[in-house]
Parts: C-alpha cells; structure tokens; sequence
C-alpha cells in the first residue's frame, strides 16, 4: 500500500480543513445537513462495514462477514476508507490510520455523498419515512433486542432473527413503510360503482365506521377478503402483522430488520451515482481548496485516482466494474457536456437504473472499457468468460441486472388459507429460472418457525417443472 | 424537510474516541458463530468420527474435525448449469475474447457476504472426552454400573465412633476435654482432667465398591479377517474403551490377538498384527483367563471382554471354547462378541455367535453385535452400552 502512515496524521490539520472545505462546497452549490466526523481505529472501522451500521443487532451471520473482512483485511486486500451515514446530522467515520491526505480526501467524498443523501429524492423519501438518526435508532433497536435475548433466551430470538435478516431484501419500496392492513371484507360491487372512488385520507375517513353499518348489514356485506388481496412482495410486513401467532417481540424483531433495509436500500440503489458524485466531488474540492498545502494535495490526489482506477493496478481487465470508476466518468462527461445545473438536477431526480439507462451511452462505455461477458464450462470444466458483442442495451441490462429487486429474487405471498397456511410463490418467469432448491428449503424452514402453521413455496427446478416445497 | 435552522450547526471532528478500542461486537457473533457449529458437529458427531482418523493417534486426546462457515441461507436463483451466467466487467478486452480466472476464488464481492459462505474452511478442535460425552447424551446411553458391592470390594479405613481405650496417635483431644467438661458441671470439685475423659477415635475396616476396571480385547487375526473387519473391530474397541474410561477413572486395557494360538500385545501393535493360520478361539479365551487370574483380581476390578471375529471356529475346539466362555461368564461384568460376518445373511449362525447367544439364553451377561460397517458400529455401542446398564440394574 503506498499509503502507510508514515506520518502520524495530525488531527489539529484535519480539523481545521473540513469547515473550509464546507464552505468550499457550499460556494460550489452543494447542499447538505452537518456531519458529525469521528476518527476511529480500523478494527471498529471494519465493524461498521460488516454490520452496515455501528451499532447493530447481534447475529451470528454477521460473525462469519467479519471473519472474511478481517482475513482480506489481513491480508491486505481490502481498505476501507470511509463510512456514511445519511441523516441530520450525517455521521461519518474515518480511520485512525489513513494519512493526513487520505483523510482530508475522504473528509471531502462525505460532502459529496451528504449533498446527494440530502438531495436525492429516493434518499430523501426513504429518510424522511425512517427517521434522520438511524445510528441512533438501529442501537436503540439493538438494545431491544439485546432484552428480548435476555428474556425469551438466545435460541428463541435467533430463530426469528434467522427468518427476518433472511428476508432482508424482500421488501416492496413501492409502498411507505407504515401500510393500512388489508381490508377484511370485500367492497360491496354497487357500492362501489354509485360513488366515484376517494383515494388517500377521504377514502378511509371520509365516513366513520359504523356510518354505512346500517346498509351493509342489511344487503350481508362483501365475502371475506382474501389475504393478501394481490401478489405481496414485502414479506417482512406480511409476516410481522399477519403471522398467526407472532408475539409482540418478534413483529418489533421483523420490523427492525424492515425498517433498517428500507433504510439500506437508496444506498443500494443509487451506489453507481452515489460513489460517482463524492468521487468527483471530492476531486473538484481538493482541485479548488487553494489552503491546502501543495504536497498533501499531490498525495491526495494519487489516492484518489487508486479509488477510482477501473481495476486492480496489476492487472489489465476484471470480471467487475468499479462504480467509483464508472460513476466518476459519468459525471465528468455529463457536467462537461451539459453543465453543473444539469448534473444537480440529476442527482435529484435519478437513481442507478435511469442514471445507467439514460446517461451511459456507447460512447462512453467503449471509453470505460465496460464490456458484459457470460460464463460457460471450457474443457476440462473450468469457468470461462466469453466477453460478449458490444450492445449498448445489453450491457445496461447486464450492469442493473444485480440491482432488480433490491438484488433478490422475486418471491411474494400468493395466499394465506383459512387455516392460516402460507404460499409463497417465486416469480420464476420474471426471473428466468427457479430457486436453489435446498437454499429455499432452509429459507422456508426458517420462516416456518415463526409462521407456525404450514408454509409451502412454489418455484421451478432445472428442468423447469413446477415444484412445491412445504414446511410444516 | 424544513430543516434550514438545523442547517446552520457546524460540522464536528471527533478524533479521539478511545473507547471504540472496546467494540468488538464482531468477535461475539463470530464466537456465537462457532458455538453453533460445535452445535451442529455434536449433532453429526456419531456419523464424522465413525472414520477412523480418531483412532489413528489414540494417544492424542483431540481431534480435529475440518468444517465450514455456516451458511444464512437466503433466497437465491439457482446456479446455471451450462451456460448464460452474465456479468459486467471492466478492462481490456474484445467481444469473442474468453478470460479465465487467474487465481481462482480471488476476492469477490467483499461485505456483500453470506452466499460467499463455504469457501473457506476451518479445523475445530474437540477434546475426545467431550465427544464422548456428547455421543453419550446424543445416543441417550446409560451410565455403566460398578458391580454390586458384595461382589466387589475394595477396603477402606473409616472413622467410626469413639473408645476410651486406644493409642496415644488416635486421641481425640476436643471430645476429651468435652467429656471433662461435662463431668466437671456435675462434680462439686473436680479434678481437671482424668482417665475416664480421654476418647480416642475408632477405625473399622469398611468394604468399598471398587472402581478399576480391567477391559480385554480379543481380536481373531486369521486370514479371513482381513483389513476392513479389522478396522470395524478396531472401531468398536475404541469407542467401547472410551465409553469405560468415560465410567471408571482408570481402566487397564488387555490386547490379544490369537490364531490357533494367542498373544498379548501392546496397543500399538495390537492392530498391526496379522497371521495365518487356523482359528482357535480358545486359545485366545484361554489366554485372557489367564491373565485376569493372575494380574486382575476379579475382587478387585470390573472386568469386561470384547471378542471381535468373524464368527469361524474351528469345530474340534467348540467344547473347550464353551467351557472357557462360561468360565469367563461367571467373572466378567460383561463380554461381548463383535462379529464382522463374512456372509451378512449369517450373522449370529457362526459358530462362535451360535455359543455366545447359548450363553445369552442361559442369563450370562453375554451380548453380541454384528458390524458390516462404519454405520453399524455406533448401533452396537449403544446396544452393549444398554444391555451392559440393564445386566448390573
């Protein structure tokens, strides 16, 4: 690593340089709420990155992330410089052992990253739904959950946290995180026709309960609704207010892990633009930042361009694109072409799927040296990467092909029985192929311990014949 | 968001937070983690160890199992078989070029983790006794019995009561002045000691359950047993002596090996030894008699034998054989016969079985296991572990 800390990092300096690169970055049009800075050693630093967060509830999936981040860490593999969390205030951390310069780069990258958290609609609205202190809320979940430990006992609570963190990405951020349950009964047909239909606020309350009684009770009312009404893709939601018999501890459990992966999910989304937007902000910072000494500029500068390098120094071509590097490029072209007005407005309104679709074009993805390969078995069975024609179409889908459905496959709760069984259907079609099977086993039997009654899920084998798993 | 007013608070640079020194939250998981696979391993634990490398190295008292990270299973769309798993990279290449890994499992996706789980392995370590003690709950076995105690008896000095004769050592001072205390709160004048008021403490000779434990394994090295009968009895052996050690704190183990005659071994040569010759199994009986006669009093230890052939025997020698096995019947807390038959369909129709199940009918402690593999043998333990509890209840 070229970066070693040669020099002790001066403190004193670091404080010093970040509000005048805040007002640096105000002057130039960026946008964002404070941000606490903490410098920390790079065993926490490692921790925050496992868990996602600094304080987490205790799993022991977790334990096994850290094991492989602390083995690449060892062995040089992986440097973490920086994390973000998005909020009022922002809170970000820095390593203890990264230099002066790497500091005062990454200090500039959380300007970036905090103007786009701030600005960027899907941010702003998964913020404004989860609170702007989730450092603070996912401990005080941690802490709750570290009680319920303490009383229904290690096991109990691990099998409910095996099911919700298994289900961490299926969510449906389609709806708000607060959902009105599903009617009971079906709406009445003529009803339904006479008024013209209320939606939001006015349709729920627009009557008081009891106010129609009368009517309904005389014409029998609707049937039983059936639950849900249509194909639910947030099982979290689904399990934690319809599981039949869910004790008050476990739903807050389901909840909390819900609440923090819609919290997770711009990150997710956006990380494309994200890590592009504080690459080039935090270049054009330092560029601009004339109170910077000129040496540490210099090495800041080379720290930035191993951040944004496509791949690896030592090789020629990877099996992964960088979206430092991407992102990066993308905004360079586009301020350049259509200037920064432009460049803000975007950061306001996309996210990596129309970012990539409307903003990468051939051009610049020959430029970037991107190109979409598939895998097939050589001869003596080893993995092959046949680098495919160069479509510009095929490339995006190949590039946004991880990032459908929060990375997840398409799985949704066809139906709950009378008897309080469970079907889960996996959208095999959408997705192309079925599930793994035995990886769907275990899935269900996790969520079988926390539904009680039985579950069943439907998805297709190789063969794509339809197959029904069942639990319970 | 109307937050313009909050706006205004200055950014803050905390640089000294020593206390995140302590954080270690990824070690408790990790902990946690490997308490669930010791949790696991002790569930398959029957089925990992049957293998033999436990018995490689007897002395070590560890063993190391090789296992992986557990996996959190999530919903994932199954591995393409052929063809068509997609990818972007980036770097120099043209379309039709076809790459291959240069170093294999090189660094993918690095905190995105959990379906990277089972790449990389690590050994555990599990200390024999432990395994012993779980295979012991897992197969719900019962606890040996000592033979009852009139039977077996080793003597012990207790302290009973007290004498107002006795030697000088055995004086029990504090009872004395006890006494003299009491005479003394009803004389007017007493004198302040006298010899009516020594105590002195009383032995007696009590009988004691013993707790040593002789165990003789008897093993048919003829021709027909060959490298894999071996190896089950070999197994069974193990698993059984551990099961006595488990029991009594010191257990004596006899190796002999015979043919048409027998030898005494050391462990370490016991399995190695191989010969020809006829199959005599009295001549092994024999010599195991011999050797509880005249090193193991059976008034002073548990003795048990295992006798592990492929049931063959010689027809002239079924009555001396007979005569042995019930002599042996009559002192041994158990004897068990371990046949590796050499046609499955026989088993306990060989000769030696046929004499052990006559024992059996006529209320010997006598059982008798079949083992055609690995499987088989953890049934047999807990078979013999059983019938042993029932024997001695």
């Amino acid at each position: 690593m070229p970066f070693g800390p040669k020099t002790p990092m001066s403190n004193a300096e670091l404080a010093e340089y970040t509000p005048k690169l805040e007002d640096l970055a105000r002057s130039q049009g960026l946008d964002f709420y404070p941000v606490d800075f903490e410098v920390v050693p790079p065993s926490f630093m490692m921790e925050v990155a496992v868990y996602g967060l600094p304080v987490r509830m205790p799993h022991w999936s977790f334990g096994v992330r850290y094991i492989y981040q602390y083995i690449q860490h060892r062995m040089g593999g992986s440097r973490i410089f920086e994390v973000v969390f998005p909020g009022n205030p922002n809170r970000a951390y820095l390593v203890n052992n990264n230099s002066l310069a790497e500091n005062t780069l990454v200090t500039a990258h959380v300007l970036g990253h905090a103007d786009f958290s701030k600005n960027n609609e899907l941010f702003a609205r998964m913020q404004s739904q989860v609170g702007f202190h989730i450092v603070e809320q996912a401990a005080e979940r941690a802490h709750r959950i570290e009680e319920a430990i303490a009383e229904q006992g290690q096991q109990r609570v691990e099998a409910v946290l095996d099911a919700a963190l298994a289900l961490e990405q299926n969510i449906d951020v389609n709806f708000g995180i607060n959902r009105p349950a599903f009617p009971e009964r079906l709406e009445r047909r003529g009803a339904r026709d006479e008024r013209p239909r209320e939606g939001g606020f006015r349709g729920r309350f627009g009557q008081l309960p009891g106010e129609e009684g009368a009517e309904h009770a005389g014409s029998g009312g609707g049937g039983r609704a059936p639950i849900p009404p249509r194909p639910e893709y947030d099982l979290l939601w689904f399990i934690a207010h319809y599981a039949p018999d869910l004790e008050g501890w476990e739903q807050d459990i389901f909840l909390s892990v819900r609440e923090e992966s819609y919290y997770f999910y711009p990150v997710f989304a956006c990380q494309i633009m994200n890590e592009g937007w504080a690459s080039y902000w935090h270049a054009r910072l330092l560029r601009e930042a004339d109170f910077l000494p000129q040496q540490l500029y210099l090495d800041a500068i080379k720290a930035h361009s191993d951040v944004v390098r496509p791949h690896a120094g030592e090789q020629s071509v990877a099996l992964s694109m960088n979206p430092y590097h991407v992102g990066f490029q993308m905004w360079e072209r586009i301020i350049a072409d259509h200037g920064l007005e432009t460049a803000l407005r975007l950061r306001s309104e996309e996210d990596d799927f129309s970012f990539v679709r409307n903003w990468l074009d051939e051009a610049l993805a020959e430029e970037l040296q991107l190109f979409a390969y598939t895998t097939r078995k050589g001869r003596g069975g080893e993995e092959q990467y046949v680098i495919q024609d160069r479509d510009i179409h095929a490339l995006r889908e190949a590039m946004l092909h991880p990032k459908f459905n929060y990375g997840a496959p398409r799985v949704y709760v066809a139906e709950m029985g009378a008897d309080g069984s469970l079907r889960i259907q996996h959208d095999y079609e959408t997705d192309g192929r079925g599930l793994d099977l035995e990886r769907a086993h275990k899935v269900l039997e996790y969520i079988h311990r926390v539904w009680r009654r039985p579950v069943q899920l439907v998805t297709v084998d190789g063969k794509g014949k339809e197959r029904t798993l069942e639990r319970g | 968001m109307s937050d313009t007013g909050e706006t205004r608070t200055p950014s803050r640079m905390a640089t000294d937070n020593r206390w995140y020194d302590l954080f270690s939250r990824g070690s408790r998981d990790w902990l946690r983690h490997n308490e669930k696979v010791r949790e696991t391993v002790k569930e398959e634990l029957p089925n990992l160890i049957s293998g033999s490398d436990v018995l490689s190295r007897p002395s070590d008292r560890t063993v190391q199992v090789p296992v992986r990270f557990l996996e959190h299973y999530r919903f994932r769309l199954r591995d393409e078989q052929q063809e068509g798993e997609a990818g972007v990279g980036q770097g120099d290449g043209q379309p039709g070029d076809v790459l291959r890994r240069a170093q294999p499992g090189d660094g993918e996706g690095g905190s995105e983790g959990g379906s990277g789980g089972g790449e990389l392995k690590f050994v555990l370590e599990l200390k024999v006794d432990d395994i012993v003690d779980w295979i012991w709950e897992e197969l719900e076995l019962p606890d040996l019995q000592p033979k009852a105690t009139d039977a077996l008896t080793d003597e012990d000095l207790i302290q009973e009561g007290w004498d107002k004769r006795g030697p000088r050592a055995r004086l029990d001072r504090r009872r004395t002045v006890k006494e003299a205390i009491k005479r003394r709160s009803v004389q007017e004048e007493g004198t302040a000691f006298s010899n009516e008021d020594l105590r002195f403490r009383q032995l007696a000779r009590r009988k004691r359950p013993a707790t040593n434990a002789v165990v003789a394994f008897l093993l048919d090295v003829s021709a027909s047993m060959d490298e894999t009968r071996r190896k089950l009895a070999k197994s069974f052996f193990f698993w059984a002596m551990q099961g006595l050690r488990r029991q009594y704190g010191d257990v004596e183990a006899v190796f002999v090996a015979h043919t048409n005659q027998a030898w005494e071994f050391s462990e370490e040569e016991f399995f190695q030894a191989s010969a020809t010759g006829g199959t005599v199994a009295s001549s092994g009986l024999r010599l195991v008699r011999d050797i509880f006669n005249d090193r193991y009093d059976p008034g002073q230890y548990n003795q048990y034998l295992f006798y592990a052939s492929d049931g063959d025997n010689f027809g002239d020698d079924r009555r001396s054989a007979e005569a042995l096995l019930a002599e042996l019947g009559e002192m041994v807390n158990f004897m068990g016969f371990v046949e590796t038959p050499q046609n499955p369909l026989e088993a306990a129709k060989s000769e030696m079985g046929r004499l052990f199940k006559a024992l059996e009918v006529r209320d010997y402690p006598v059982g008798s296991f079949t083992v055609h593999e690995e499987g088989d043998i953890w049934d047999a333990i807990r078979e013999f572990f059983r019938q042993q509890a029932q024997e001695a209840a």
